[in-house]
């Protein structure tokens, strides 16, 4: 059986070839069947997937193959086409509360008026309702968040002046002081450097640890490989689902990049955008597709 | 001394007084917003969109600001209708409405054949004008729309940052999007006396547009923004009943006095700052 297989299996059985503790876990997110896309596009197709509670699962596939697609239907913020979604125990966007999103960088407008502390505080806002203002809880929480990424002392920093490491620092915070039971992050560690990278992932399993859920799109195959726990191959539909080795095995590359795949002897080299720019000037913005907000 | 008490003693100078005062209030504080969500050519729009409310409720002999809010909230709705039935950018689509209405208010306007001075005063603003009756609505829908934004000010602020953010963890974004245009419509309902339908989007974008150059700071933002805002305004008022000029153009060039006077001596872009620099 290749790896390939194995991984279908595996998704279709439900993890059933799973040895890791999280197979007995209850169910965080169950897709089935699902298809979604933007106007007459379809982005996702036939997804078929379980991801576990205290699960730490990458989620990895070419610039196009509908990894933010995914991670938006997850977080209700795209309505599925056809198929069932059941996101902690309740349909897409209900159980939002509970849910923490990290935006991919190049759609914030880093020149906005807001300091780190601000934006770690917005973390707060959804649980505290219309009328409440931030209390001393509030404050606690964003002060810990902010140790825990190690920002406190840029509390009143611009975000615009951080480099690109910092500013993930800052949007991970804001997720922490939410205190979601789902983590969904959209290219956490794209563009950040090496030290930031590991600061990020070790905080990142100590929440899987504590039965937090997350799930992260990523380009970096080698962090995918060897900080995640587990490995979900998407191009159009899941390839492949499984423990992180997955993400060495040459026939799932092959299957998930298809012609952008260069591989040498039992090296495999990928011919994907997978570099970055952490040096961009403060303010700059990368845009690729869509827009950060529609002005209508 | 006397120049500034004498005028007070004229209820119409002081009517005059607290409509800009309130108005500049309203204004500073959506129009941060406005600032901050891109949405200047649509204030603009929505401005200019209530002029043919504004005429036909002068032909129907009914309330101005009834006519005015039907059409900006109208064609608010019918620009967001537009742009995603015709897969238009939204500029488009406000460009079309924004032109087609304000054509709408000109051709009705030509059909009437007598004096017509009034409608004049909502096109460029006719703050001296303002009846008691109309001060004391002005003041309420004011009131309102700052009520709103104050028991909403953090969800528009996150909604505003970053929608996919703030969507994911249960802020209403699409709800909030529409609330604000509607506050927008009724900011505009409660300026159009004061500074006219043509120039609105002056006081809506300018105090917002100087905070901006003096800070990086929300909370300042809407501080400097709220002192450009009320005080431009009663300056302007005061220096139009000396100058016997038009009180809502004399308002606007003062707020664009204080904006370029920031622009001249701010920490980010001024001229003295950049001279510093070359000389050290």
């Amino acid at each position: 059986m290749s790896a390939v297989d194995a991984g279908r299996a595996h998704a279709a059985e439900d993890h059933q070839h799973h040895l890791h503790a999280a197979a007995e876990a209850p169910a965080t997110i169950v897709l089935r069947g699902l298809t979604a896309g933007y106007d007459d596009r379809a982005a996702l197709e036939g997804i078929d997937l379980t991801i576990r509670q205290g699960s730490l699962t990458a989620v990895f596939g070419p610039n196009g193959g509908g990894k933010s697609t995914l991670l938006k239907v997850i977080a209700g913020l795209l309505r599925p086409w056809h198929g069932e979604a059941e996101i902690l125990d309740a349909p897409p966007g209900e159980a939002a509360r509970r849910i923490a999103y990290v935006t991919q960088a190049e759609l914030v407008d880093w020149s906005f008026p807001v300091s780190v502390w601000d934006v770690a505080m917005m973390g707060r806002y959804p649980a505290l309702g219309l009328v409440r203002r931030p209390g001393p809880v509030d404050r606690g929480a964003v002060h810990l968040a902010l140790e825990q990424v190690g920002m406190a002392q840029h509390a009143r920093t611009q975000i615009g002046q951080l480099s690109g490491g910092q500013r993930r620092r800052v949007f991970l915070a804001r997720a922490l002081a939410a205190n979601p039971e789902l983590y969904l992050l959209d290219e956490p560690v794209t563009g950040v450097d090496a030290t930031t990278q590991e600061d990020l992932m070790d905080l990142l399993e100590a929440e899987a640890r504590r039965g937090k859920t997350v799930v992260a799109t990523t380009h970096d195959l080698a962090c995918a490989a060897s900080r995640f726990h587990d490995v979900v191959a998407l191009n159009r539909t899941v390839i492949a689902h499984g423990p992180s080795e997955l993400v060495l095995d040459q026939e799932v590359l092959r299957q998930t990049y298809g012609g952008h795949l260069l591989v040498l002897g039992q090296q495999a080299v990928l011919l994907d955008d997978a570099h970055h720019h952490d040096e961009a000037a403060p303010g700059e913005a990368h845009h690729h597709e869509g827009q950060p907000r529609s002005s209508a | 001394m006397g120049a500034l008490l004498d005028p007070l003693q004229f209820a119409f100078f002081q009517r005059g007084l607290a409509a800009a005062v309130m108005v500049g209030l309203v204004t500073a504080v959506v129009g941060s917003y406005v600032v901050l969500r891109g949405l200047a050519f649509m204030g603009d729009a929505l401005s200019h969109a209530a002029f043919p409310g504004v005429v036909a409720a002068y032909l129907v002999q009914g309330p101005f600001y009834l006519g005015a809010a039907i059409a900006a909230i109208g064609s608010a709705l019918a620009i967001g209708w537009v742009s995603r039935r015709g897969h238009l950018r939204s500029d488009t689509a406000i460009g079309v409405i924004f032109a087609g209405m304000f054509a709408l208010g000109v051709f009705l306007f030509s059909t009437i054949h007598r004096y017509v001075g009034d409608l004049f005063g909502f096109l460029f603003g006719e703050i001296l004008a303002i009846s008691p009756a109309d001060l004391v609505g002005l003041l309420l829908l004011g009131g309102g729309v700052l009520a709103v934004m104050a028991l909403l000010w953090k969800e528009l602020l996150y909604a505003t940052f970053d929608p996919l953010g703030a969507g994911a963890s249960g802020l209403p974004v699409a709800a909030l999007d529409y609330l604000f245009l509607a506050l927008i419509a009724v900011t505009i309902v409660v300026s159009v006396q004061t500074v006219g339908i043509i120039l609105i989007v002056a006081m809506l974008v300018t105090p917002a547009a100087t905070a901006q150059l003096l800070t990086s700071r929300f909370s300042s933002m809407i501080v400097i923004a709220i002192a450009v805002g009320v005080i431009s305004p009663v300056v302007g008022l005061y220096v139009s009943y000396w100058l016997d000029t038009a009180s809502g153009a004399t308002m606007v060039l003062v707020e664009t006095a204080v904006f370029l006077a920031a622009l001249a001596l701010g920490p980010r872009t001024g001229l003295l700052r950049v001279r510093r620099a070359a000389a050290g």
